[in-house]
């Protein structure tokens, strides 16, 4: 007990020291994060009406944020099985790493969540014992369980890893690894039942798709260790963590073969849809080209296609890839890329055409952009205070001192 | 073919399989609220669970809050400390599914008293239940249908919809003749002269099925199948998320994206808890098949609106009914049937 709250004091004071541009960067977050609580507070007052959401398209910019990172809290983790089970050493630092992204994807999660919400004050509705919890048939309420159990696991295994180093002492892997091979399953658990949340759905032909499971997945393996390397290569520049190239030309390699498979996997679903066209494929015809002379999707989607593509091009080639610049460049294309892809490239034309074949397009308002930006904001917050905190301790640079 | 599918005269019939309607005893147990007239008993002496600490500790803040209140006030404090008070005893209440009768009756003399409080007109709220041997059917026929829209005008007038918003739960699809049930190419928001020559016309809404999926994905149980086969939502029970509203294939749901908005001289009295009475922004809400009417042995308002006499409700366990003559002697068809949610709502035409 007495260690936890030597921890969290002497974190808070490392915390609020820092170079000019960790404040700086910290203020910014703030102030992103003030603009979000702002929107939330024109939402709260006047409803979902502030939205761009609608009775036709009744799930938009949050939705789609909330599925994106669903994946990337998924993938975060799956680094921690090389590292610890494999004994792959390279990887240890950056698992770390991956479980702080895992919370604070977890967090970001969460908050889309609620902000979706009509009702958030009722959300007391949803708990086990006091609400009513309609479980096993709706796979909203698992998602609920994987996601809150997912984050309780993300949290406990590294405050028990921070906790033993602080102390100066080894962490006991007969402790820890039982939480790491469960967390490992788990992750895999929490996008595929996020998966099916919208694969259950006989109303949405262009989700009632058995590929959507595996296509999560590997679109999350591209994704999520792609912005693992970016955050990896901020680390190396702003702070003495040492993270050795190897880790990252590692990480590199499961992007590479996760891209692959993504796109594999997209070239499936397209053959599908467009080689024999369905009634079914209408929605996917609204996607890639448009429907009667509606098309606000069109260049997003093709523009998350052709980054895709790149990316995966990119890091195809050894030279590419082992040039840090430009896998870095690939690494952004391929998470801009899977994020549209992803989110509203895959939750808005669920509902275009409608059930009898209306078209009402959608995009979002600026009050939800603001609190999308807020709660992206948040993450990043949060990720930057367990970031720093957990690579403090690795580098002994808050001990813990028993007077 | 396959024995298991249902057909519309053997639904729930004969088959006492009790429904998610009712409860078990602890279930129930667990949503009473009790009572107590003494207050310092009532905070010493009680067996409390989770729930009911919970609910009082609340209760304790907003009397505390109120107070606080009603101190600043002088005119209209005991008004305003009902008012609160009514407000929280709402907000922690349970669901209206797992309720006892008498919860029921307390839930709707708050909801009663709290119109009155904010506007000095008296609600007449019903909570009736499902009856026995009956299970609601509808019929729509194609043919005489012109498009009037009457149906639409007097569900949101009944149904106290959102007029800022125009919420409707009717929609009427314009077709065009030769291109047979083409809904892509039909029109649903059209605002010209009826009907127009080239046109048929033909409504959709919620088509109450036997196996809904809107049931099934919601995550608080905020919306059930009743037993007289009517889909409801428990507005103060559903927290927003509108998966029902993705889950629907018969775009059957609607969402209060605000405030609704209804004229208090339009405002319909006459209500049922499972039906009209009035909503909340961030909840859903849809047709009940006017369970305010279709339970006192009435038809819904739509029905009795149409002046072709296109629309055709009843009982469907009653073999006198005009519905089950239309199904025997008509070649009915259901839309999406494929999809096996078993719709209560038949298509014909003359």
């Amino acid at each position: 007990m007495k260690v936890l709250k030597n921890l969290i004091k002497d974190s808070l004071v490392y915390l609020t020291h820092g170079r000019k541009s960790y404040h700086i960067w910290m203020a910014f977050l703030t102030f992103l994060m003030l603009l979000g609580m702002y929107s939330y507070s024109l939402q709260l007052e006047q409803g979902l009406s502030v939205t761009g959401m609608n009775d036709r398209v009744s799930w938009g910019l949050y939705i789609s944020n909330f599925t994106f990172l669903v994946g990337i809290a998924a993938a975060a983790v799956m680094l921690v099985l090389p590292a610890y089970v494999l004994k792959d050493f390279d990887f240890k630092q950056a698992v770390l790493i991956g479980e702080g992204l895992a919370v604070a994807a977890l967090c970001m999660c969460l908050a889309f969540v609620i902000a979706d919400m009509g009702g958030p004050a009722r959300l007391w509705h949803l708990i086990p014992g006091i609400g009513v919890f309609n479980f096993p048939n709706s796979m909203l309420t698992w998602d609920i369980i994987v996601l809150n159990g997912y984050l309780f696991i993300n949290l406990s295994i590294p405050l028990y890893i921070l906790i033993m180093r602080y102390q100066g002492k080894t962490p006991n892997p007969k402790i820890y690894i039982p939480g790491v091979m469960i967390s490992v399953f788990w992750a895999v658990s929490i996008h595929l039942v996020t998966a099916f949340l919208y694969q259950g759905l006989q109303a949405r032909p262009f989700w009632n798709n058995a590929l959507l499971g595996p296509r999560f997945l590997a679109s999350a393996f591209a994704a999520g260790p792609a912005l693992i390397i970016l955050v990896l290569a901020m680390i190396r520049k702003f702070t003495d963590f040492k993270i050795d190239d190897k880790t990252i030309k590692k990480i590199a390699l499961v992007v590479t073969v996760a891209a692959q498979i993504n796109l594999i996997m997209l070239i499936s679903e397209l053959f599908k849809e467009f080689y024999a066209p369905t009634h079914h494929s209408e929605s996917a015809y609204y996607l890639f080209f448009g429907l009667h002379g509606k098309a606000k999707l069109v260049p997003w989607i093709w523009t998350a296609i052709t980054m895709n593509v790149v990316a995966t091009v990119i890091l195809l080639f050894h030279k590419l890839r082992n040039n840090f610049t430009i896998l870095y460049i690939a690494c952004i294309l391929l998470f801009i890329g899977i994020w549209i892809e992803k989110g509203f490239g895959l939750i808005v034309p669920g509902f275009i055409p409608g059930p009898w074949g209306k078209i009402a397009e959608y995009f979002p308002t600026m009050t939800e952009i603001g609190v999308t930006i807020g709660i992206w904001a948040m993450g990043a917050f949060i990720f930057s205070i367990l970031a720093r905190t957990g690579i403090a301790i690795e580098l002994k640079k808050i001990k813990f001192k028993d007077n | 073919m396959n024995k298991e599918i249902k057909k519309w005269f053997s639904l729930n019939l004969g088959n006492k399989k009790q429904s998610n309607y009712g409860c078990s005893e602890s279930k129930c147990d667990k949503h009473r609220l009790e009572k107590k007239e003494d207050g310092i008993s009532q905070v010493f002496d009680v067996n409390m669970n989770r729930r009911q600490a919970f609910k009082k500790i609340t209760a304790g803040l907003m009397i505390g809050a109120g107070a606080v209140n009603s101190s600043c006030s002088v005119v209209s404090g005991e008004e305003n400390k009902e008012k609160s008070q009514i407000e929280w005893e709402e907000y922690f209440k349970g669901n209206y599914k797992l309720m006892s009768d008498e919860e029921k009756d307390k839930t709707v003399n708050r909801l009663v008293r709290s119109y009155e409080l904010r506007n000095g007109k008296k609600l007449n709220i019903s909570s009736k239940g499902p009856e026995e041997d009956v299970l609601f059917g509808y019929a729509f026929n194609i043919s005489k249908c012109q498009g009037y829209m009457d149906c639409v005008n007097a569900c949101v007038e009944e149904n106290n919809q959102d007029r800022a918003s125009q919420m409707q739960y009717i929609r009427i699809h314009e077709m065009n003749d030769g291109k047979g049930l083409n809904f892509g190419e039909a029109d649903d928001s059209f605002y010209h002269e009826v009907p127009a020559a080239g046109h048929f016309y033909m409504g959709t809404q919620c088509f109450h099925c036997d196996n809904p999926p809107c049931v099934e994905v919601c995550p608080v149980q905020a919306t059930w199948k009743e037993k007289d086969g009517i889909v409801v939502i428990d507005y103060d029970w559903c927290i927003g998320c509108r998966y029902c509203m993705a889950a629907c294939p018969y775009d059957g749901r609607r969402f209060n994206w605000s405030t609704p908005q209804i004229p208090e001289q339009e405002v319909n009295k006459n209500q049922h808890y499972l039906g009209n009475r009035l909503r909340k922004k961030g909840v859903m809400e849809k047709c009940t098949f006017c369970i305010q009417r279709s339970r006192e042995g009435n038809n819904p308002a739509c029905v009795d609106a149409c002046p072709t006499g296109s629309r055709i409700f009843g009982n469907l366990l009653d073999p006198k009914s005009e519905i089950r003559w239309v199904l025997a002697n008509k070649k009915v068809f259901r839309l999406k049937e494929d999809l096996g949610t078993e719709p209560k709502f038949w298509y014909f035409m003359d």
